[in-house]
């Protein structure tokens, strides 16, 4: 998309009024907030939970930025083609992929090997946007632990595997939600 | 002179100048978006992507006439008061609508498409393409085939532009492409039996505008925005290639050539553009050893060099095997630090393999039987030093008669370039140090193992088979453990940092009459050593 597209609508920063040239209003404004969740809080309305003894809920989990997983693609085959596009777009550099010529007729490229160093990763979601055909995504999975550095490096197979759990309650991106499949 | 006019711009062509629309407005800084004109090849103007608005000024009224229909720009010579308007409207539809035409039948693969990131098609779509796409067409996989040993063929991701078929009827001479077919099913391909496998084949890739034609050494392995290139010069023969290492973090994924007038022009042969398999071989020496009773035992580089340094300065007789894979600067701190040792010492040139011979090619492309980068350069250092330039063969009759203290001896050969026998002769010396990439005959029997520098690794000058000296820088750092010659050299003499090759060769300027030309900066495309008129050396 261009500087100059039309679909961009262009807005100015707006000017403040009276009771912003003032601060005073705007800063008691600002403390009702503090205040309301004083008041929730005392009243046993906590927005916080006593995690591990508590789960937390999570309200959509298609928005969710947990570990990731590798979708499969109608014949369980990994869907990545292995454009490189989520490592490219990777700003913690945690996705390895080497790429091969795929051992199937109607596919051309696929990934070799699948990496994410998943103590690297900063799970900002920019690989599963920068992902073409939908393979990557952040799942809803969101107590990551392992016993090792290595552990948490997680391969191909793993990834697949987080694909296996949680399609059922996650599944992938549909036309309707932006996704290409 | 003569005097075009390009978007209102006037450029000055100098007396005899010959460019086309598309060469006289990069003059002007505009581009003119082509596919299938190319300098090196024959001009079709069939892409019809450089289509422009041509007029002519009179030069008596100054009036502009222009003609009433859109000309390939490609096809249309920049002459005195040729006009040419590349930003009007008229222009820009006509763009937008070949790449719409272009795209239409195009699978738009881009993701899994190794050229994405350097495809004149993405590039062109976004400078001068549609925003949506009209067509309802559903994307397809391209069908793909083999064309030989290194290239493999997209069919649907081509544009029809037909380079690739014409560098190899106009420059390789083999004419093994052809465009199969008519109208919307045109396509590249080869005769059946005749496979594309002339020595120049690599060269189709790099021309190919889109994705169509794939490197199938290179495929899928690297996305193309994750490698920087590298100026550098080809060392697989003394041509003396310009090239363009592109690499990732220390590792090579390919070689392109980079134009030079003067030397290859647009091309390189499939030796040099694959000829760095051995700069990553698992078998290269990255341990500097000592050979004791007990065999090589490792050793670390400082203790090593002051070692080395201590008993060569106590010994008197001394030889220096110079390989014509050192660059120039490195063969001259060689002679040097050899030199200042013993003012008597042998300087001799490594051996030079030779082919059969040159191999010639119908579009001046020449790939040379001397398989050494710089036996030129090392020749003259060593006449320099030596007053004339001993060969290897002589050196090793010499060694059958005469007793050396200390011998040097430079590798960098990217194969097996001498055999036990020869080895045997070494084994006179009390000392020798061998610093090579591989563990050879020579390098086992050495006192100092040291492992050296890939052509990739160094940094420097190559003179070539004409003469015409060219610089380079590094393209990726040496293994772990190795030590490029310059280096090591630079620490011997015992100067201070690290090893500056524009600095050694302004003292090579200096001290040299031959290679006074390099004196001032050179250019990318190197300095013809021959043309300056006080260096009368034959």
């Amino acid at each position: 998309m261009k500087a100059d597209d039309p679909g961009i609508l262009w807005i100015e920063e707006p000017q403040l009024g009276l009771s912003g040239r003032m601060y005073l209003p705007i800063y008691m404004h600002g403390l009702t907030t503090t205040f309301r969740h004083m008041k929730n809080s005392l009243l046993g309305k906590a927005v916080t939970v006593s995690y591990p003894d508590e789960e937390p809920h999570i309200d959509n989990p298609a928005i969710y930025r947990g570990t990731h997983r590798l979708n499969r693609d109608s014949q369980g085959r990994v869907k990545c083609v292995a454009c490189f596009l989520c490592a490219t777009a990777c700003p913690a550099h945690c996705i390895d992929i080497v790429a091969a010529e795929s051992p199937w007729p109607d596919r051309e490229k696929y990934p070799q090997s699948f990496c994410i160093d998943e103590l690297r990763c900063i799970f900002c979601g920019m690989c599963e946007e920068a992902c073409p055909v939908d393979a990557i995504e952040l799942t809803s999975l969101y107590n990551l632990t392992g016993r090792s550095r290595e552990e948490m490096i997680f391969d191909k197979e793993k990834l697949l595997s987080v694909y296996d759990q949680t399609h059922e309650r996650e599944p992938m991106r549909s036309p309707e939600m932006g996704g290409t499949v | 002179m003569a005097t075009v006019i390009i978007d209102g711009q006037e450029i000055q062509l100098a007396e005899g100048e010959r460019l086309n629309g598309v060469q006289a407005a990069a003059r002007a800084g505009i581009e003119i978006p082509h596919y299938c004109w190319h300098p090196g090849l024959s001009v079709v103007a069939s892409c019809r992507m450089c289509l422009v608005e041509v007029g002519r000024r009179d030069d008596k009224t100054g009036k502009i006439a222009m003609q009433p229909k859109l000309v390939p720009a490609c096809q249309t010579p920049a002459t005195d008061g040729t006009v040419f308007v590349t930003n009007s409207k008229k222009v820009a539809d006509a763009r937008a609508m070949v790449e719409e035409d272009l795209l239409l039948r195009h699978p738009v693969d881009c993701p899994i498409c190794d050229k994405a990131g350097e495809c004149l098609l993405q590039d062109y779509h976004f400078r001068y393409g549609q925003e949506t796409r009209r067509a309802d067409i559903k994307p397809f996989t391209s069908r793909r085939r083999e064309l030989g040993p290194a290239v493999t063929l997209f069919v649907d991701r081509c544009v029809m532009c037909s380079r690739c078929v014409r560098f190899c009827r106009e420059v390789a001479g083999t004419s093994e492409l052809m465009v199969a077919n008519r109208g919307a099913h045109e396509e590249i391909d080869v005769f059946p039996g005749f496979p594309l496998a002339n020595k120049l084949s690599g060269n189709v890739v790099d021309l190919c505008p889109v994705g169509a034609l794939g490197d199938r050494d290179f495929l899928y392995q690297q996305r193309v925005w994750f490698m920087k290139g590298h100026s550098h010069v080809c060392a697989n023969c003394s041509a003396g290639c310009s090239i363009r290492i592109d690499e990732n973090q220390d590792q090579i994924y390919r070689i392109k050539p980079r134009e030079n007038p003067q030397v290859n022009r647009w091309w390189i042969c499939d030796e040099g553009r694959y000829g760095w398999k051995h700069v990553h071989d698992p078998n290269r020496c990255v341990t500097a050893q000592k050979r004791q009773a007990a065999g090589a035992a490792p050793m670390e580089w400082s203790p090593l060099i002051a070692e080395l340094d201590t008993r060569l300065r106590r010994s008197r007789r001394l030889a220096a095997v110079v390989s014509p894979h050192l660059t120039v600067e490195e063969a001259y701190l060689l002679c040097r630090y050899v030199r200042e040792i013993d003012a008597e010492a042998a300087l001799v040139l490594g051996p030079v393999p030779q082919s059969d011979g040159d191999e010639k090619y119908p579009g001046g492309f020449t790939i040379r039987a001397e398989k050494c980068p710089n036996r030129r350069g090392v020749e003259q250092i060593i006449t320099h030093f030596a007053g004339e330039c001993a060969g290897w063969e002589h050196f090793l009759e010499r060694l059958t008669k005469e007793r050396f203290d200390a011998v040097w001896v430079s590798g960098g050969y990217c194969s097996q370039w001498h055999d036990a026998a020869a080895a045997d002769r070494f084994s006179s010396a009390d000392i020798l140090i061998v610093q090579d990439l591989f563990a050879l005959p020579l390098m086992r029997r050495a006192d100092y193992q040291l492992p050296g520098a890939a052509y990739p690794e160094r940094d420097g000058s190559y003179v070539n088979h004409a003469g015409r000296l060219q610089s380079f820088g590094w393209a990726i750092r040496p293994p772990a453990g190795a030590m490029v010659e310059g280096q090591l050299y630079w620490r011997l003499l015992k100067r201070p940092g690290l090893y500056q090759s524009r600095a050694v060769l302004d003292e090579v300027a200096r001290d040299i009459l031959y290679f006074r030309a390099a004196a001032e900066p050179v250019p990318e495309t190197g300095v013809d050593l021959n043309c300056t008129p006080a260096a009368g050396a034959p």
